[in-house]
């Protein structure tokens, strides 16, 4: 595992991972790593909270353990499970063997190989610290959050059966959160906190170039242009990053070199998601915008 | 220099926490670690790094910015300012009650003469007994506009007991049941304690009240209301922790956190300062319409069910209002929509507020004393129920089933 020395070393590890953080965001992930503290992460969707997790995996050569949340997600799913089909062989063969004592029997069925690991034990027991990276907690229930507090806390899960299981290797641990629901503050106190923004738009432009290469100069410049010029409009989900890198190569994918309001027009369903906006982006308004931006940039230029 | 580091890390911590941040001890500790780690040679990565383990949540941002800042020029002056400022607070541990806190003075009034202060929980419930029956009737078909201040925390005790008329949300998780799936692991656990008389367990899902959103108009026209609403709202956020209470007339101001205070008065009293716009005019349609887009996607989730406390006289454009109702019935669950303007037999929707806001909502229900609101949940299933084409199916059979 690589070692990091400090914020910067971060950031260019970071970056060969074609991550490009800014130094907010790798102070609070450098802070994490060293205090051995989850970090959670929030933000609009698509700013690059999940991939943080990737790129920081690959960045310290460790494996990532990911563990998607949603409504219902119980310790079955998220934790451990008991092999209860082995479990009743065992049964079985004890009843062929004719073995009487209780206490073997249900010391037998209650063994290490009888667990079955879901992510969050996998985080406790592997060879190397993991990035384990717990996302959009926000749409897992209350209960859930409760049960990871010790955790997080502690790094360790309790298992009634056979009891305290700790980690050799802590895990590094990602939370991120879109905030459909407040996490609780139980939680949010263990917990270091960042909220990860819109990137300005020079980082912006560092992130395509790296994200989508085959685009020219002028043609992400223009994009980031024009997608932070639709995040100021009132728009009920302005687009993110992930849309700008996916509108790129949608343009790209059209051969286009830079942008017009025909091809703008064509591929705005790759940026915008919801009907109403893009219902309210007449073809007159993008022909707009786009003069606006061009005579902004030639005062620049 | 690390003792000097502490001690100003500490004094920070004093100055967020008098700032309202939940800033414990084991922050502030963990902010000097971070700052052994960082360092202190850039400002920015320091103050990277102490909103990193200091803040809870973005909204925090602003005021934790502001006092570093503060901070940052000189360490002693804030402290300086806040001693100067709350001179008692240092020594006397429980603040005082605030003045017009309209409980603690009736309290005490009725106890003039009797031993006073502690006993004042016990006189509340004695009274609260002590309301006769018929009383509690009279009380309860009195309007709202006529109530007094213990009439309102009757109000509120209504709203902590009284079932709501939602639907219940079917959860993903199971719970133990006497039929149902089959429980492997809880069946496999009991048999080795019964190994000849093997028993199955069972769960099922568990069946949960919805999220509960409430979005109370507080223009001049619903003035009377607006309070035994509030008090009405706060019983359910004390009772349900997944409630969310909007109030509006020409904004949108979540107060949702005020109401979770415990105390009834000091919640509806810091309510009332974060909101500005009391008893002014009424704008629904920008107002559904803000909410639609800053909020709708991040309350309105998990099956929550929208209360929608208004009497839907708006003097805006009807066709905006009818534009954001449909966009709000889109996120909604459902929609009841409590109006205290219907009790008037005579009354039509005739407005066009109330004309545009109507075809989006799933039911319509007079509430202006506590009777309507005990009666709350049989008014919206007769309206369901009366509503085939709707698409409902009746809250009594999900619940039998």
């Amino acid at each position: 595992m690589t070692a990091i020395t400090d914020v910067d070393h971060l950031i260019a590890v970071l970056a060969d991972q074609q991550y490009v953080a800014d130094r907010r965001l790798a102070t609070s992930v450098f802070l994490a790593l060293r205090l051995q503290r989850p970090l959670l992460l929030e933000g609009e969707a698509g700013v690059g909270k999940t991939e943080l997790a990737k790129a920081l995996a690959g960045a310290l050569g460790a494996p990532l353990i990911r563990l998607q949340c949603y409504e219902g997600l119980d310790i079955a799913q998220a934790a451990y499970e008991w092999n209860v089909p082995r479990q009743m062989l065992e049964i079985r063969l004890a009843e062929a063997l004719g073995r009487q004592d209780q206490g073997s029997l249900s010391a037998s069925l209650y063994r290490r190989e009888m667990l079955i690991e879901r992510p969050l034990l996998a985080a406790l027991t592997q060879e190397r610290a993991p990035v384990l990276l717990i996302d959009e907690l926000d749409r897992a229930d209350e209960p859930f959050e409760a049960y990871l507090l010790e955790m997080l806390a502690e790094r360790q899960i309790t298992i009634p059966e056979i009891g305290t299981i700790r980690a050799a290797h802590p895990p590094i641990v990602l939370l991120t959160s879109n905030r459909t629901r407040e996490l609780h503050d139980a939680l949010r106190r263990r917990c270091l906190y960042q909220w990860v923004d819109y990137p300005d738009a020079a980082r912006e432009l560092a992130i395509l170039s790296r994200r989508a290469p085959g685009a020219s100069q002028r043609l992400a410049a223009e994009v980031v242009a024009f997608v932070q010029r639709m995040r100021e409009l009132d728009l009920f989900k302005a687009p993110g990053v992930a849309e700008a890198i996916d509108w790129t190569n949608a343009l790209l994918a059209l051969d286009a070199m830079a942008l017009d309001p025909a091809s703008i027009e064509a591929t705005l369903g790759v940026l915008l998601k919801y009907q109403d906006d893009i219902a309210r982006l007449s073809s007159g308004d993008i022909a707009q915008l786009l003069d606006e931006l061009r005579a902004r940039e030639l005062p620049a230029a | 220099m690390s003792g000097e580091l502490a001690g100003n890390v500490l004094r920070f911590a004093r100055v967020l926490r008098a700032a309202g941040m939940a800033v414990g001890t084991d922050r502030a500790l963990r902010a000097v670690a971070a700052l052994e780690v960082i360092g202190v040679a850039r400002r920015d990565d320091v103050h990277a790094a102490m909103s990193a383990v200091m803040l809870d949540s973005h909204a925090q941002q602003p005021v934790f910015d502001a006092a570093f800042e503060a901070f940052w020029r000189d360490p002693r002056l804030l402290e300086r300012v806040l001693a100067s400022r709350l001179p008692q607070v240092a020594d006397a541990a429980p603040a005082p009650a605030p003045r017009g806190n309209r409980r603690v003075d009736e309290a005490l009034a009725a106890q003039s003469g009797s031993a006073p202060g502690p006993q004042r929980q016990d006189s509340e419930t004695v009274a609260d007994a002590a309301l006769s029956h018929s009383a509690r009737e009279r009380l309860r078909s009195t309007d709202f506009e006529a109530m007094s201040v213990a009439e309102f925390a009757l109000a509120e005790q209504l709203a902590r007991t009284v079932a709501l008329p939602l639907r219940p949300v079917v959860s993903r998780r199971f719970t133990a049941a006497a039929r149902g799936r089959i429980d492997l692991r809880a069946s496999l656990r009991a048999m080795p304690r019964q190994p000849d008389a093997p028993a199955l367990a069972h769960q099922r899902r568990r069946r949960l009240p919805p999220p509960v959103v409430m979005l109370i108009d507080i223009s001049g026209s619903m003035e009377r209301y607006a309070r035994a609403f509030l008090h009405f709202a706060h019983g359910i956020t004390r009772r349900q922790r997944n409630t969310h209470t909007f109030v509006f007339g020409t904004r949108l101001t979540d107060i949702s956190r005020c109401l979770r205070h415990r105390d009834p008065d000091e919640a509806l009293a810091l309510a009332g300062r974060a909101a500005s716009d009391w008893q002014g005019g009424t704008r629904i349609a920008s107002s559904l319409d803000a909410f639609n887009r800053q909020w709708a996607r991040r309350v309105l989730t998990r099956n929550a069910s929208l209360l929608l406390v208004t009497d839907g006289l708006d003097r805006g454009d009807a066709a905006e209002l009818d534009q954001a109702a449909a966009t709000l019935a889109r996120w909604a669950r459902e929609i009841i929509w409590l109006n205290p303007l219907l009790r008037y037999d005579g009354f039509e929707p005739k407005a066009a507020g109330v004309r545009a806001l109507l075809p989006h909502v799933t039911a319509m229900i007079p509430v202006h004393n506590l009777r309507s609101l005990t009666d709350i949940r049989q008014a919206i299933e007769r309206q369901r129920g009366a509503a085939p084409g709707a698409g409902f199916r009746p809250a009594r059979r999900r619940n039998a089933a």
